[in-house]
């Protein structure tokens, strides 16, 4: 296979495990209802609800990195070690996140049940924002200069350098923050379909049939002005071997490929239906989750694709544009992506015994019995 | 420069915190794993109930520590992009796919299985119950595996070439990366040693219990179990901890020199078995290493080259370009000045290819490439100002090389008394001195993580300056960031880890204290 081909495929699988993150972040969206729920056995409820899948998500945002790290080290040196801040906020939500779960409920842990359900509520509400804000600034663009050859300088040899905020001004910019604050409403609305699937309680599935109508709203919203500041924003291009601004890009993007166009639209479709049809059916119906779930990944993908494909820079240089990162001049060498292509093979096989064992674990739906017991 | 120089120790330390603080917990999620479902496998082949209620006992304190272990982690994969960002594009072409085969191999088996393992007991057969069980172990010991192979090829770069067009080391072989000698033996001596962990701490625990006469039946089918999986590992983590030292003499000769506060070497040389070391000898005077030691004969040429004749250089040795061959001979190789000239020139070769490729000058090109191949091995040698820069800190690698390899003596004699013990049932319960040996059991705890953390600090410590042997001082490697934004991040990793600590040790002693007095016979509790 040739060097193209392998980066194409690698911003695939970068692609796959970014959108099946954004969809398993809806244990995320989850936490963040717990502040607002005022009765203990709904609380415990969906606790114990998301305390089985959270370690999903957990493994899915790790695995994210590592593939990234792998396939293109250019974006994890630039991007991490730039935006530090940023990257820093978002591991410390999920540091807190990790322990919450299990400690929690058990003797002696020191701090008290509801400082844990306050670190969950945490990671609940920053966890999917800046991982919002973070996918945001891929399309928005960042403040870096990336200069290879400074890694000879002894006295400066860091050869990717950034303004001062070091990610905080990505967090301020507001064409980022609603990409955040859609990421999050999504999140909760992912989190209402999985209790009125994972759940089986009746004051539950009434309480989040309203939250769903609220969180699907404001997500409704957020994505509509999202994909409008994303089809009016300009992108780098790279088509003639030079890196230029160029106006539009992503609306571009979507016309050259216009099966990208048909995948989100596809997602939007089966994401509006999958809300619309578990607020206005009136016999109970529990498979929201999986129609709008598959709808945000199918969303998500999309979004990766104009990022990455057609010449695009996925990693945009407000301060040289010429530093502006592609699957092209950040990837790893063909070898090591041929390596990684043979083990990505499993992938399938990993995601069939995730299958296997999440079917085998919610064939009883949780009951507020099983709790008490 | 002073800024510089804050920003790496600043940015070492947070990695050293955080690292140490990770190694807190993983040993016992490693050791604890293989005991759980080794005591579960009992259960699902005699359907014993009481081999149920042991089972869940030591999964409690298993799961406890396990969250722990995944939330200092996920710090530690992150911050090679945060704190060391050139490092990450200098060598992530190698070194990001362990991490990325970890991620995809090891840590979704962990997190699919480990929820079978704690909520599935009446949602899945018990089959595959067990079935969980032992791949949440697996999946924590493959996660091991290519987390050290990722560490051991910083210890030993094998398997990858420099590309001065990409200005990066990209791999060759990945067969050669993952199956190193230094990876074999790193996650041969570690793995093993986190069983040893594991079997003290099921030992200590129920040395406790015991001393309390709570539950001794439990008490003693934890340690049949616990005493052989913590007897094993040590007995297979001394074999592998001289395998590491045979590649350690082989490829990292200051790192063993430094072990040993070892200046001028010898044939036939010695080991020092204890020691206080000369707080006023440098690389530059004549004092005596040593203000005093006990010394075994020939000892060090034995643990370096399996050979008592053979020559083992000491740090003068090295810097001067005195070495040992794979013979045991003494040879003269390249001296450290001479090394810091030819890095100068392989950095200069680079230039000279960059600007070739620029002018598209294809002679100049091939110049510079033979020019870096000639000298690249020594390119890292290139940043340094003087030869002392490669010399690691020599005391604190000493003192806890040989702290390490005390308790590891001591855990040997220990580990093989708890395994006689475990099946003299009315020895321990009966003999006046029982309570000593519980007492004994209950503070070995802490001397095996003390032993474990000195292992760590010998591996990362005596391999300074490098963060990539030969190629990489860390002043090179770390991320375009203030000293000031590094400490804050610090001074909360501290804080947040040591809270979580608190919080871990607490639940832990609290869920040992309430669950030793019910019914350990019997699940229903």
């Amino acid at each position: 296979m040739t060097l193209e081909i392998l980066q194409n495929y690698w911003w695939l699988i970068i692609s796959i495990l970014g959108a099946l993150l954004v969809f398993l972040l809806f244990v995320q969206g989850g936490q963040s209802m717990l502040f607002g729920e005022k009765d203990a056995t709904q609380s415990t409820l969906m606790i114990s609800s998301l305390g089985r899948k959270w370690e999903l998500t957990f493994t899915t945002l790790v695995t994210f990195g590592g593939a990234f790290f792998a396939s293109f080290p250019l974006f994890y040196s630039t991007s991490f070690g730039g935006a530090y801040w940023l990257w820093m906020l978002i591991l410390f939500s999920f540091v807190i996140q990790a322990i919450s779960y299990e400690y929690r409920t058990k003797k002696g842990n020191v701090y008290g049940t509801r400082f844990y359900d306050a670190l969950l509520f945490v990671n609940g509400v920053l966890g999917p924002l800046l991982l919002g804000v973070a996918v945001g600034s891929m399309f928005f663009g960042n403040e870096f200069c990336v200069t290879k050859n400074k890694i000879l300088d002894v006295e400066a040899a860091t050869i990717s350098t950034w303004g001062p905020l070091h990610g905080l001004e990505a967090i301020a910019c507001w064409k980022n923050l609603v990409f955040g604050v859609m990421v999050l409403f999504l999140a909760r609305t992912l989190a209402s379909l999985y209790f009125i699937n994972n759940i089986d309680d009746e004051t539950l599935h009434s309480q989040q049939l309203k939250q769903l109508m609220v969180n699907g709203g404001v997500f409704v919203l957020t994505f509509v002005v999202s994909a409008a500041l994303i089809l009016t924003s300009g992108g780098v291009d790279t088509q003639n071997g030079a890196a230029q601004w160029t106006d539009y890009k992503y609306l571009h993007n979507f016309i050259d490929m216009w099966w990208c166009l048909i995948v989100l639209l596809a997602g939007v479709v089966l994401a509006l239906w999958g809300i619309a049809k578990t607020l206005l059916t009136k016999a109970k119906w529990n498979k929201g989750i999986w129609a709008v779930g598959t709808g945000a990944v199918l969303v998500v993908l999309s979004l990766f694709w104009v990022l990455g494909y057609n010449d695009t820079a996925f990693y945009p240089s407000l301060l040289d544009v010429n530093s502006s990162l592609t699957i092209r001049n950040s990837s790893s060498s063909q070898f090591t992506l041929q390596v990684m292509s043979v083990v990505s093979l499993l992938v399938p096989f990993v995601l069939a015994y995730i299958a296997y064992v999440w079917r085998a674990m919610d064939s009883q739906k949780i009951t507020e019995k099983e709790i008490r017991y | 420069m002073e800024e510089l120089t804050n920003v790496v120790d600043w940015s070492r330390a947070q990695f050293a915190l955080t690292a140490i603080y990770h190694w807190l917990f993983v040993p016992l999620t490693l050791g604890l794993g293989v005991i759980v479902a080794i005591m579960e496998t009992i259960f699902y082949r005699t359907r014993d109930e009481k081999w149920l209620a042991t089972t869940k006992f030591w999964m409690t304190l298993f799961g406890v520590n396990f969250a722990i272990g995944v939330a200092t982690g996920i710090i530690l994969e992150f911050e090679f992009g945060t704190n060391w960002s050139n490092y990450s594009w200098f060598v992530g072409d190698i070194f990001g796919a362990p991490l990325a085969v970890e991620g995809i191999l090891a840590f979704f088996m962990e997190s699919t299985f480990i929820a079978v393992m704690f909520f599935g007991w009446n949602r899945v057969s018990p089959k595959f119950h067990l079935a969980a069980t032992w791949l949440t172990a697996i999946g924590a010991s493959i996660s091991a595996y290519w987390i050290l192979v990722a560490n051991a090829w910083m210890q030993d770069p094998v398997g990858c070439t420099f590309n001065p067009e990409t200005m990066r080391n990209e791999m060759t072989s990945f067969w050669t990366v993952a199956t190193s000698p230094m990876a074999l033996s790193k996650v041969l001596h570690t793995v093993l040693s986190a069983w040893t962990l594991a079997g003290v701490f099921v030992v200590g625990v129920s040395g406790w219990m015991l001393l309390r006469k709570r539950n001794a039946d439990h008490c003693f089918r934890s340690l049949k179990v616990g005493a052989w999986v913590g007897f094993i590992g040590i007995v297979l983590t001394s074999i592998s901890g001289d395998t590491s030292a045979v590649t350690v003499a082989e490829r990292q000769p200051m790192k063993l020199a430094a072990m040993e506060g070892l200046y001028k070497g010898q044939h036939g040389q010695e080991i020092v078995a204890f020691g206080i070391l000369n707080p006023a000898k440098t690389v530059d005077n004549d004092e005596d290493p040593y203000l005093m030691k006990i010394a075994i004969p020939y000892g060090l040429s034995i643990l370096a080259n399996h050979d008592p004749q053979s020559f083992v250089p000491g740090v003068n040795d090295i810097i001067n370009g005195i070495s040992m061959d794979r013979d045991g001979n003494a040879i003269n190789t390249v001296s450290y000045a001479e090394r810091m000239k030819r890095g100068k020139m392989a950095k200069e070769a680079v230039a000279a290819h960059h600007v070739a490729v620029q002018m598209g000058d294809k002679t100049a090109m091939a110049e510079a490439s033979k020019a870096i191949e000639a000298n690249y091995p020594y390119f890292g040698y290139g940043y340094l100002n003087t030869p002392q820069e490669a010399v690691p800190n020599i005391p604190l690698t000493f003192y806890t090389f040989h702290l390490m390899v005390t308790v590891g003596g001591y855990l040997m004699v220990f580990m093989l008394l708890a395994l006689v013990f475990a099946y003299k049932r009315q020895l321990l319960e009966k003999a006046r001195w029982a309570k000593w040996w519980h007492m004994l059991a209950i503070a070995t705890i802490p001397l095996t993580y003390l032993c474990s953390a000195c292992g760590w600090i010998v591996a990362e410590v005596g391999r300074q300056p490098w963060t990539i042997q030969d190629l990489m001082p860390n002043k090179v490697a770390i991320s375009d960031l203030s000293a000031g934004y590094v400490q804050i991040t610090f001074w909360v990793f501290a804080f947040i880890f040591t809270a979580l600590l608190i919080a871990d040790v607490s639940i832990i002693m609290k869920q040992i204290a309430e669950k030793s007095k019910q019914n350990l016979d019997t699940v229903k509790h």
